[in-house]
Order: structure tokens, then sequence, then C-alpha cells
């Protein structure tokens, strides 16, 4: 049993859900009580979809219970199939169902639908939304690819994507921004599947000469099947940033069979980055969580392409958490797996970043501890759903990262600058504008109280009380004040390895020299 | 109104034709849903949910934003090694509440909330709170109640935790003069208050809310003891309260001038209030709820209204609309209608007026559009959808969620009905959208 106030995955068969409602012609019929059927709103609220997820759920209720639940689940798929009339059926239980042991794959079989079914089984007490996304996408594509020989004479750039899905992290804009990478690139894209494919679709995946991985949490099981059962090699570079996009393409290329080129440099982020004012982002601590694709994405864009320093790494994707845990060596950190958001909290606070790359959680506790922040990773939540075209991946994904991750930290910086002038002698709150009327009423600011005492006790953030000589306070004052808690934590902290009490200019400026980077 | 049709309409009850029954599948939430609105209200209560993975993501889902603030409640999922018995279920509950309380000291009563895989499983947690009250009582009180959503629909949650507090407050009363009147159902705390110095003008004391603010505090029933609900959804914990002795007042529950004004006058006449003082000191208040809603009163005039099941409030709503806003109603849909506590309100509904219990989504959506509404009262999974063919919604679980209550908040209900309407006046491509949907 596990204490959750809040968690980074719903259980499996919401991650079926987003397969069937990635998906045109397929219908999922889940066996589950009432109240699963909240799952819904994710759909029509988040992704403001204009159409009920295609999903039916049985809704037994207790009464139920003493007769025949297996009834209640065959009388739905029966309806669901007259309704709806779709190409496939999905059908599989929610937690509570897969406690009553029904069975609804072996139900199914016995209904003689004229369609096809795939069962699925999703362990809901062992495994979560991300896992039953892919299993689900795996059980489909095995479905309807089957054994059948791929055809011959299949042309080189002939390729599919896969992975991308419905209440997945700019999904909508990846997909549009990648086809129109490739097709410059002149690759022939076939399928796209899951978002927006049909089972018919899937059955014609083997007729292409490769598979492109965008999602591996979604697809990267399904891919691998592909290439054991029929020779189709995959992608093992996911397009985000400018260089893992630059490597993608030659990657793609190499897949299909046409020359090295040097891609001419697209997008902007490189220029930027180059400017004179980005100077300002240099090592900047940036603590990164997510998803196991867009977080080590992330790492790489924050190290090779904005300079920032890597001060933390982690996933709550424990399949993947293997992944993570390389590159988080790369940046000589160690790697956060975990999906308890307090450890998480823990975590960014003992790494004290001046920049959060995380999910919405990351956001909200970033919010807390008041530093910058942005959102690069599921869980959706409406806001990754933008009205505007705004992909994460190809050489436009990279523009969007670098406004999207720049921008809150230039705003910190403005809101510091701002107050910092207020101290100043000619922009603070009493003096007026320089160009309004000159008898504007001016109030000399209070003078700064001078301390009294010799030395002076603060309660610190290390959790003792340190003790600063009335010199050494009035050194710190001097420091520029956004930088200046920090000065002081870091001195604190250093006095207190050292055992130094109390704490004079020379502490300070011996610490100063400790903590240098 | 005036006072004839009034009379007339009471006199017919049988104008209420039989319900229409569906069985299919139902889109409404369970009762764990409640507790997004009774932990706000019940400032000392932490509500411990024994489920799964799904719970948790319910819960967050429907608290939205709210989830990030650390609000007092919390899942302990259960897991593969809990259901295979390699792990003792009751060992492992006592470990999370153990550190649960560890980390919030500040709770009072921990309430464990039954789900849909404890209920299947047959996880005793009435048993469970009787062992934890005797480790963590009485510093931190233990009680437990369903909110599963095999047994429960969404508000319905809210009448088990009411009956089980019952249960815990009267074996547990914390001595002093018994309750006179005992007003039952979570109301914001605003209503609360409005309500508590409306009866201090009629002279009514010794008057005590359910839930109030404080869980603990104990509830010390008399041989004389009145209750009345203040929310048609709470048959356990009226049964609950008729089981211990307390009376119950009848009276149609307090949404609009109207509604409010009767449930006081029942109140009233319960406790011998002169009548007379009465009116002076409802008339102020009713004549600011009057003007309040002719505000919206032309926006809602001549609607028609399809209302789908959400909270057992839809009857009362549908009162409000027909009697008060002069809107048609097409039909009225409820979870679940009980037949005692809501005769009053289906008797003042409009003769034939289509009236449908549980559901059969389906089918439902089906008449919805046969209908063609102007307005149509939905839950969040379906009202997209409704809005992307056309048609104007109003999400049902505002209902649940604002202070409707009381002459105060009249208008505000008003409001909330005639908002999407104005909405989509003010669009341009309004009238196109509605002329695409029909």
């Amino acid at each position: 049993m596990k204490l959750s106030m809040w968690t980074y995955e719903g259980p499996p068969h919401v991650g079926a859900m987003r397969i069937a409602a990635s998906m045109q012609g397929v219908h999922y019929v889940l066996h589950a009580p009432q109240g699963d059927t909240y799952a819904d709103l994710l759909f029509t609220m988040i992704e403001r979809r204009q159409s009920r997820p295609p999903v039916t759920y049985t809704t037994f209720q207790a009464r139920d219970l003493a007769g025949s639940t297996a009834d209640v689940f065959k009388t739905a798929c029966r309806d669901a199939v007259a309704r709806f009339a779709p190409d496939a059926l999905l059908v599989g239980a929610s937690c509570t169902a897969e406690l009553l042991q029904d069975d609804p794959g072996g139900l199914a079989r016995t209904l003689d639908v004229p369609i096809p079914v795939v069962p699925l089984e999703l362990p809901s007490y062992q495994k979560k939304e991300n896992w039953g996304a892919a299993e689900t996408f795996y059980r489909m594509v095995r479905a309807f690819v089957g054994r059948a020989p791929r055809p011959e004479n299949i042309p080189a750039n002939s390729c599919n994507i896969l992975g991308p899905t419905s209440l997945g992290f700019r999904c909508r804009d990846d997909v549009t921004e990648i086809v129109k990478l490739l097709t410059d690139e002149g690759l022939d894209v076939r399928v796209v599947a899951p978002l927006g494919a049909t089972p018919a679709d899937l059955a014609r995946l083997p007729q292409a000469a490769f598979n492109i991985v965008l999602y591996p949490e979604i697809a990267d099981v399904t891919a691998r099947w592909l290439k054991t059962a029929h020779g189709m090699p995959f992608t093992s570079t996911v397009p985000i940033g400018v260089g893992a996009t630059e490597q993608f393409l030659a990657e793609v290329r190499a897949l299909a069979g046409l020359p090295k080129r040097e891609s001419p440099r697209r997008d902007r982020l490189t220029w930027y980055s180059r400017s004179i004012d980005s100077n300002y982002l240099t090592n900047k601590r940036v603590f990164i969580f997510g998803d196991a694709t867009h977080a080590i994405a992330a790492a790489r864009i924050a190290s090779e392409e904005l300079g920032f320093r890597v001060c933390g790494l982690g996933t709550y994707m424990r399949e993947f958490a293997r992944d993570v845990r390389d590159a988080a060596a790369r940046y000589g950190v160690e790697a956060l797996i975990s999906d308890d958001h307090l450890e998480v909290e823990a975590a960014i606070v003992a790494a004290r970043p001046e920049l959060v790359l995380g999910t919405q959680m990351e956001r909200h506790i970033a919010k807390r501890l008041r530093v910058p922040c942005a959102v690069i990773s599921a869980p959706t939540h409406v806001q990754d759903f933008p009205a505007r075209y705004s992909p994460q991946m190809g050489f436009e994904g990279a523009n969007v990262i670098f406004d999207s991750w720049v921008h809150p930290l230039m705003m910190g910086l403005e809101e510091h600058l701002l107050q910092m002038f207020r101290d100043d002698f000619e922009f603070n709150d009493g003096a007026a504008a320089s160009h309004l009327h000159p008898q504007a009423p001016a109030v000399k600011p209070a003078a700064d109280p001078a301390p009294v005492a010799a030395a002076i006790a603060v309660a610190s953030p290390v959790g003792v009380i340190a003790t600063w000589t009335l010199e050494a306070e009035r050194e710190l004052q001097k420091v520029p004040f956004f930088v200046r808690g920090k000065a002081r934590r870091n001195t604190e902290l250093f006095a207190q390895g050292k055992g130094i009490h109390p704490i004079t200019v020379e502490t300070l400026y011996d610490a100063k020299a400790h903590f240098a980077r | 109104m005036s006072l004839p049709q009034l009379a007339s309409t009471c006199n017919e009850p049988t104008a209420v034709a039989q319900p229409i029954r569906q069985r299919g599948q139902h889109e409404v939430f369970c009762g764990l849903t409640s507790i997004i609105w009774l932990h706000r209200k019940v400032q000392d209560a932490f509500f411990l949910v024994v489920g799964s993975r799904t719970c948790a993501h319910l819960l967050q889902s429907a608290a939205g934003v709210m989830i990030f603030s650390e609000p007092r409640f919390a899942t302990a999922i259960m897991e593969e090694r809990d259901l295979a018995g390699m792990a003792d279920m009751h060992d492992e509950l006592d470990n999370v509440v153990a550190r649960l309380l560890e980390r919030r000291p500040d709770i009072r009563m921990l309430v464990l909330v039954g789900s849909c895989p404890s209920e299947v499983i047959k996880f005793d947690l009435t048993r469970a709170a009787t062992r934890l009250n005797a480790v963590h009582a009485p510093r931190h009180r233990v009680i437990a109640y369903s909110g599963s959503g095999i047994e429960t629909t969404f508000t319905q949650g809210e009448d088990n935790f009411l009956a089980a507090l019952i249960a815990d407050k009267v074996a547990a009363p914390s001595g002093g003069t018994p309750a006179k009147l005992v007003v039952v159902g979570c109301l914001a705390d605003v209503v609360e208050d409005q309500f508590a110095r409306l009866f201090a003008e009629l002279g009514l004391n010794g008057v005590v809310f359910l839930p109030g603010r404080d869980a603990i505090k104990g509830l010390v029933m008399g041989p004389d003891t009145r209750f009345i609900l203040a929310q048609p959804y709470l048959g356990a914990t009226a049964a609950a309260l008729e089981a211990r002795g307390a009376r119950r007042i009848d009276a149609i529950f307090p949404l609009g001038a109207e509604g409010t004004s009767a449930w006081l006058r029942a109140i009233c006449t319960a406790f011998g209030v002169d009548m007379v003082r009465f009116d002076a000191v409802v008339a102020q208040p009713r004549r600011r709820a009057a003007e309040a809603m002719a505000h919206y009163r032309p926006w809602l005039e001549g609607r028609s209204v399809f209302f789908f099941p959400d909270s057992q409030m839809e009857p009362s709503l549908a009162r409000f609309l027909s009697r008060e806003m002069g809107s048609e109603l097409l039909e009225v849909g409820s979870p679940y209608l009980h037949r005692e506590h809501v005769a009053g309100e289906l008797a003042l509904l409009p003769a034939g007026v289509i009236i449908s219990e549980g559901q059969d989504v389906d089918l439902q959506i089906e008449r919805c559009r046969d209908a063609n509404p102007d307005l149509i009262v939905c839950g969040l999974g379906l009202a997209n959808p409704f809005e992307a063919e056309g048609r104007v919604s109003k999400w049902s679980i505002e209902f649940s969620f604002t202070p409707i209550q009381g002459f105060e908040q009249a208008g505000d209900l008003a409001e909330l009905f005639a908002r999407p309407l104005m909405r989509n006046a003010m669009l341009s491509g309004g009238a196109e959208r509605r002329g695409a949907a029909q």
C-alpha cells in the first residue's frame, strides 16, 4: 500500500483509452464501475476534444455483483458494436473489474461480433498509464499486422511514425513538424500511429521500409516487435533540440539509404544562444524532471545548446530508469527515479536550481520556491494544448523551447532588477518619474534602519542560528540583492562546516571563493 | 407566480408521470468526488481513500489546481502484493496512517473512505477504524464510510460520510444541551453564516449545522431534536438521525427565493415562530433575491432546459428554473430520486414533465438531441461534445461546488444558468452555431 497525494500517471486503462481515442474506427469496452467515467473529461476538458472518447463503460453496480457482471459486459459489447459500428473492438477491465475476474477477452470471444476483438490484460495494481498505452498499442499492432510476409520492393525512403497519442505532450504539433521535416528530406511518410490511424492503417505498417519512434514510452515495444517479426529497423534518436534533430535526420537518411548531407541550420535557437545577451544564461543551474524522453532531451539542450548546468535530472518512469541514469551520468548528477512528488520537491530544494524544467507538479513546486520554471513533459494540462502552433520537436520545436525556457528566466531577472532599482535614489517609489509633473509629491524614502546590535543572529535556512558580525552583515548588504540570499546561505553553510562562529567579513569572502564556479 | 397556480400544482402530485428508468451506461462521478467539497468544509478532517490508482487519479482530476496545495485528502493505493496476500492489508494501512499522522499532526479526524476495489475485496474499514482509534484516539479520531462507485453516486458520498459522522458523534457526545434543530447537508461557510443570522433573527436557538467546520465536536440529541435537510441527497443521513429519534421537518430545498422561503417557513412552523415575525425577517432578503434574479430572468424565460443526472439536486434546480425563471423543462434526470425527500419538489414541477432516474447515457443523448433544448445541464464529459454540435451547455458540477443556497445566492444561481446563454449571444457566430444544430 502506497500513500499518494498526487500521481504523475493514471491507471493503465487510461493509457488504453488514450490509444482508442487516438485512433479512428476503434471502440473500447471497459468493464468498470460508473466512477471510472471521470476519465472522459480528461479528453473533453484537457484536450478540448469535440466528441466523446470512443469508450463504453459497463458501469456495473453492487447489486450486479450478486448476479452476473459478465452478462452486463456482454450486453455492453453488443450495444457498443451496434451503436458505434467500429472497425475493431478493444475490451478490458479497470482495477475494480480486474478483481471480479470476468475475463473480458474470453467473454468477447463468445459474442460472435462481426469485427476483430482485441483483448487487453492491464494489471492495474502493478502498472501505470504509459505502460498501459504502450501495451495497448502493441496489442493492436500485433492483431492487425499479423505475421504475413512483407511485400517485396519496398521503397527505401518509406517510413512510419510511431508513438504520438491523444493526451500526449505536444504530439499534435510534433507530428506536423516532423512530417514536414521528413517530407522536405525526401522521405515518404506512410502511416502515423496511433494518432489518427485506423486499424487498416496498422495493417499497412510493414509496407514501409522502417519505423520512426517519436515517443519511446508509447512505441518502443511495438517498434521492437516490428523489428523482430518483420525486420523493420527503427530510429533511436528523438528529435528534440537542434543537435538531436540533426542527428535524427542523419539517422533517418542512413536508414533510407540517402547520402549524407550537411543540412543548413534552420533554427533560431543556435544564433539566439550565441548572441551576447545569452551570456546571462551561462551555467544557470537547471533541474529537470519528467517522462524519460523529454527529460533526457531537455538535459542535452540545456547543457549543449543553452549553456546551462544540469544540477538534477530525473523521471517518474521506472521503465526507462536506465536511460535516464546513463544521461545523468553524462552531466555528473545522480538520476532521481521516483513517482513521489514530495521526493522530487526535496530534491529540487536540495539542488538549489535557478530554473526548473518539469511537469505541472514541478511548475507548482517551483512557484512555491519562487524559482522560474517551464513545463516540458506530460502529465498534460489544458495549457499543454495551446491554440497556437507549438511543437517541441524539430527545428521549430527548438525555437519554441528557447522561448519557453528563457522567457521565465528573463522575467525573473527583470523583476529582480526592478526591485533593486527601487532602492536607487532616483528610481525609488517616492521619486516621481522624470517625464511627470515636476511638482508631483516626492516622498523621502525612509532611511535604512541602522543595525544596533554588534552581531546579528539570523534564523537561517540551514537550520541553526547563524551569527553574523555587524561588519559582515553590512558587507552582505552590498551584494546585489538577487544573489544575496544565496550568498547568505552559502556563507552559513560554509561557516557551519568549518565551525566558524561568528561569521566575519573574512568568512564571507572565504565562502565566496570556496563556492566560486 | 400567483397563489392559485401554486395551490393547484400542489394539489396534483399525480401530474408527475412515472419516471423513465433505463439500465445502461451511467456517466456520473462516484461518491469519492464529494471529498472535494467535504475536505474544504470540515477543516480538521483528513480523508484517506483506500483504493486504487484510479481513485487517486479521479480525485486529482476532479480537484483541479486544488491538488497542488497539499489538500486534506490522499489515497492509500493498494498494490499487487496487498491483493496477492503477500502483505497484510491491515498492517499496511496502519503503516500508511502512522506515516500520514506523523506528517500531518494537525489532523483531528481521520476519515477512511472505502472505494470500489476495497468494497469488492471486502476490506473492512470500520474494523480498521476501531483498531486505529485504539492507537490514535483521542488525539486523532478515526471513522470510516464508503464512497465506492458501485454503491454511491457523486453526492451520495457526502450522505455516507454524514451518516458515519452521526454514528460517531452520537457515540462520543461532548455533553451540553441537546440540539433543537440540526441543519443537515454541506453548505458553504458563507451560506451557513447567513442562515445562522436568519435563525437568530427568528429567535431560533440551539441550531447545529452538520457538517460543521469542526468534525470532532460532538452532537447531542434529545427527545425533541428536529432536523431539516439542506440538500436533497441525504437518505442515509436522514435514516441515521431518525433511528436516533430525531424527527425530520419536511420542506422543499433552499434554492431560489421560493425554495428558501418555504424551507425557512417549514422550520418556523415546526418551532411555532410567529408568521408575522417570519414575514418581517425574510421580507428584506427575499426582496433582494427577487431583485438579483430579475437580472437573469429575461435570459431564461421561455428557454427549454434538459437535465442530465448528476447530483440529485436536479428536481430542485428544475423547480427553480420553472417557477422562478419561467423556463421550460424538457427532461429532469437524476441519478436517484428519494421518493419522500423530493416529493415536495416533484409536486411543484409542471404537469407531464419527463423525469428520469438512473441512466443509459447513449439513449439519453439521443433524447436530448431530439428535444433540441436551449440549454443542456450535463457533466464535463458531455459538455464540450454538445458545444461542438452547436448546442449550449452548463456543466452541472458547478452546482455542487458553488454556494447557491439561500436568498443572497438566488441571483448567483440564476446567473449560473444564464451565463452560457449570455455567452452564446455575445460570441460572433452564435446564431449560426444554433442553426447548425437544428
